[in-house]
């Protein structure tokens, strides 16, 4: 990337960060829905914006990620338009900070600085992963989806450790500069279930 | 229409579309069902869920019986390619089977040589929530059949090919509303009733032209403003209150009355709803061809527990205490074998005492039938409340059954495992779960020294006596029960991938057959070209696997939990 990218880069996430307080008290959820893009899956350069929370639309910056997790729910959002897209639940993200000693090779190399980004919509049946609990097997903390108790560890892309789920929950690469992580790919692998044959 | 609202739109047509494959078909020389065949249907036939409109989930086949069962053996079997619980009962009309599957698929088979005749794949979509993927089986009519699906739309296809005849969206998916049942089918009206109570949905039931697919008339489980009951809500709790009404229900042929169950309150903690909240956790009686609540009995007020009580109750004509009466018999998920009596326009309570070990009921009100709460057993607000049966209660959905022969009621219940949560408020979010505690704060607990879990019961209710009770020492029962003219009884249900016939007297295990995984679905008998046939779906999932995963993380008692998905329809006979 050359130094003039890098620069436009940057000056739209600052412009991001700017306006981020205003944008998260006033936008309602239907509101973003309506806007074209937002359905659409994450893109690169997206930001992550807080999903929930006092600080629902905010851009989450590393230092709001603490490390060991808890994971962060997130929607990617276009800088340039400034449209959030939450339009469907299949671009919102779990987002964590890992020691990137724990992480395996694949997963070190994809993320930015031990922060790790996810599908959160389980590959079992599309249930929402919504825990960070120790896991059925071994001492360490895990993504859970109680729909059906499957769980996945983050450290290792992402893949099944326990429960029906048959495969790993896409993963989203993230790329960090100047101080911020952006979306640095597309999903890598397929976003929820895959239907029988 | 906006251009936004015309893509939504595409899309929405575009994920009902579906894929169907031919087999060995078309079918030739179909049956087409009729009223009177449903009303009474012939021996050989499985054509409702639970065989007749009573509900009493028997056949009166006997070909396979108490003396040669232990020669019973597969005759062939059938792969559905389908992970998740498979819990439908293989439908059965003159030598052609249909089989649901989870993810929205039915299978239209050679009921004697287990033959493909074509498949329906439904292209669910991708952004679906499946808290409970799914389902209980397909209703007939004339030519056509009707399958509920989980991106809750009622479909119709064509009996002898699988095409879609009609596709009816119900309510949107999106907001957690979604279907899983087996349509009920009374004089060419599709009735189906619609899950959710854990999305905060307010449930109902809903009737559709078996023709055409045209809403006849819609009935809401929750009263709004200005209908009886809706005093029994607290503000505008009555929007969000739950009452889902996902089991398929039974249908009085006399009174022209159909008995659907209602489910729990929503969300748990019964703070967060105050009243007696009708008509959740209730049996509500409603006349087939308006919709109108005719009678209903609420078996437990204000419920806390996710207590629903969706399974419809077994009609049975009954003597007890000295007199003849048109009974409604409901093991429920309270813990409260419950003995009902119908009338035309009311429900009146007979009996009810606990079939499981409980502490939530210090006992029954004799005049009104209202069991009296223990509130240091009643969940709250802010302080973790332990409680017993545990949230899946003494008897889930799975169905009992009723012996016209013995007179028994045959129930797969549970006991020794409690279970607790903490009540807190959390925001609705439509489509996202919505309990009133975290999910991580739901636990089990199993009770000191028990030896076993699961039980199947056979009681007099006559009597109010158990006559047997089987148990299973390492695993929970979560299937439903059939009982037979042989003097049979079967279930599968346990983890250990078993299916079993039971001596419907003694209670004696006859004979057993290890499946593919475990069975949740509901065993049926038919007859093709003289032959007495037994089927059942085995496909472990969903709730089953749910408390065995809790079970097995439980204080190491010794619960395996290596159960393996996939569905496979298996289908057994006599050696002759």
């Amino acid at each position: 990337m050359s130094s003039s990218s890098d620069q436009t880069r940057r000056t739209v996430i600052l412009a991001v960060l700017a306006t981020a307080a205003g944008a998260a008290a006033s936008p309602s959820a239907r509101a973003d829905e309506d806007q074209p893009g937002s359905d659409e899956r994450p893109q690169k350069a997206d930001v992550l914006v807080f999903a929930e929370g006092e600080r629902t639309g905010e851009v989450i910056k590393p230092e709001d990620l603490k490390l060991g997790g808890p994971p962060v729910r997130a929607w990617p959002k276009d800088p340039k338009t400034s449209v959030v897209r939450k339009g469907s639940r299949l671009n919102e993200v779990l987002v964590i900070r890992l020691d990137p000693a724990e992480l395996d090779d694949e997963t070190r190399a994809r993320f930015a600085d031990g922060i790790v980004a996810y599908s959160d919509t389980c590959t079992h049946a599309g249930c929402p992963i919504t825990g960070w609990v120790k896991g059925a097997t071994g001492d360490k903390n895990v993504f859970k989806c109680f729909c059906h108790n499957s769980e996945f560890d983050p450290r290792q892309s992402a893949q099944v450790v326990f429960g029906p789920a048959p495969r790993r929950l896409a993963a989203l690469p993230l790329t960090t500069a100047d101080g911020y992580f952006t979306v640095a790919a597309t999903f890598v692998g397929k976003v929820g279930v895959q239907q029988p044959g | 229409m906006t251009t936004k609202q015309w893509l939504l739109s595409g899309t929405v047509a575009f994920t009902c579309l579906v894929s169907t494959t031919a087999g060995a078909g078309p079918i030739e020389n179909y049956s087409p069902v009729t009223s009177a065949r449903l009303e009474n249907p012939e021996p050989g036939n499985w054509m409702l869920y639970r065989r007749t409109y009573d509900g009493q989930g028997y056949s009166p086949l006997d070909q396979i019986n108490t003396t040669n069962v232990k020669s019973m053996t597969p005759v062939w079997t059938f792969s559905t390619g389908v992970v998740e619980g498979h819990e439908a009962p293989p439908i059965v009309n003159n030598g052609v089977m249909f089989v649901a599957t989870p993810m929205g698929q039915v299978i239209a088979i050679n009921a004697r040589t287990g033959d493909e005749y074509w498949r329906y794949k439904r292209q669910l979509p991708d952004d679906l929530f499946q808290l409970h993927p799914t389902s209980r089986g397909v209703g007939l009519w004339q030519d056509k059949l009707y399958l509920a699906t989980t991106d809750d739309h009622v479909v119709a296809l064509d009996a002898k090919t699988g095409k879609v005849l009609w596709d009816t969206k119900v309510q949107d998916y999106k907001k957690g509303q979604y279907l899983t049942l087996m349509p009920l089918v009374v004089d060419g009206k599709v009735i189906v009733g619609g899950s959710g109570g854990e999305f905060g949905v307010r449930g109902y039931v809903v009737a559709f032209d078996a023709n055409d697919g045209k809403e006849l008339w819609r009935t809401f489980t929750i009263p709004g403003e200005g209908e009886p009951g809706h005093d029994t809500w607290s503000g505008d709790d009555w929007k969000t209150g739950g009452g889902s009404a996902w089991m398929t229900g039974n249908y009085d042929t006399d009174t022209k009355t159909i008995y659907w169950g209602v489910g729990n309150a929503a969300p748990w903690p019964g703070s967060t709803h105050p009243g007696d909240n009708l008509y959740t956790s209730s049996v509500l009686g409603l006349d087939p061809n308006t919709g109108k609540i005719k009678a209903y009995h609420q078996y437990h007020q204000n419920d806390s527990w996710d207590w629903d009580e969706v399974e419809a109750p077994i009609l049975i004509d009954l003597q007890r205490d000295g007199r003849s009466f048109k009974s409604l018999i409901h093991p429920g998920r309270d813990a409260i074998f419950w003995v009902l009596e119908r009338q035309a326009d009311k429900i009146n309570y007979v009996a009810g005492w606990p079939f499981v070990q409980t502490d939530v009921w210090k006992g029954i009100e004799a005049e009104t039938g209202k069991p009296i709460v223990d509130p240091a057993h009643k969940p709250v607000m802010g302080t973790r409340i332990e409680f017993c049966p545990s949230l899946w209660g003494g008897k889930d959905w799975p169905s009992a059954a009723y012996s016209p022969k013995t007179r028994f009621v045959y129930v797969p219940a549970n006991d020794n495992f409690c279970g607790g949560f903490t009540g807190e408020k959390v925001p609705l979010v439509p489509g996202q779960l919505w309990l009133g505690t975290k999910p991580e704060d739901i636990g089990l607990k199993v009770k000191p020294g028990a030896d076993h879990y699961g039980e199947l019961q056979a009681w007099d209710p006559a009597t109010g006596k158990k006559v047997w009770q089987q148990n299973y020492p390492k695993s929970q029962l979560f299937g439903s029960v059939t009982a037979t003219a042989g003097d049979l009884v079967l279930v599968g249900g346990t983890n250990d991938r078993m299916f079993r016939a039971y001596h419907a007297k003694t209670g004696e295990l006859l004979w057993e057959q290890k499946t593919n995984s475990g069975i949740m679905g509901m065993p049926v008998a038919y007859e093709v070209d003289g032959t007495e046939y037994i089927a059942v779906q085995s496909g472990w999932g969903v709730d089953a696997q749910r408390i065995q995963d809790a079970l097995a993380t439980t204080n190491n008692i010794g619960v395996e939990n290596n159960v393996p998905q996939g569905g496979v329809v298996w289908v057994f006979a006599v050696k002759k």
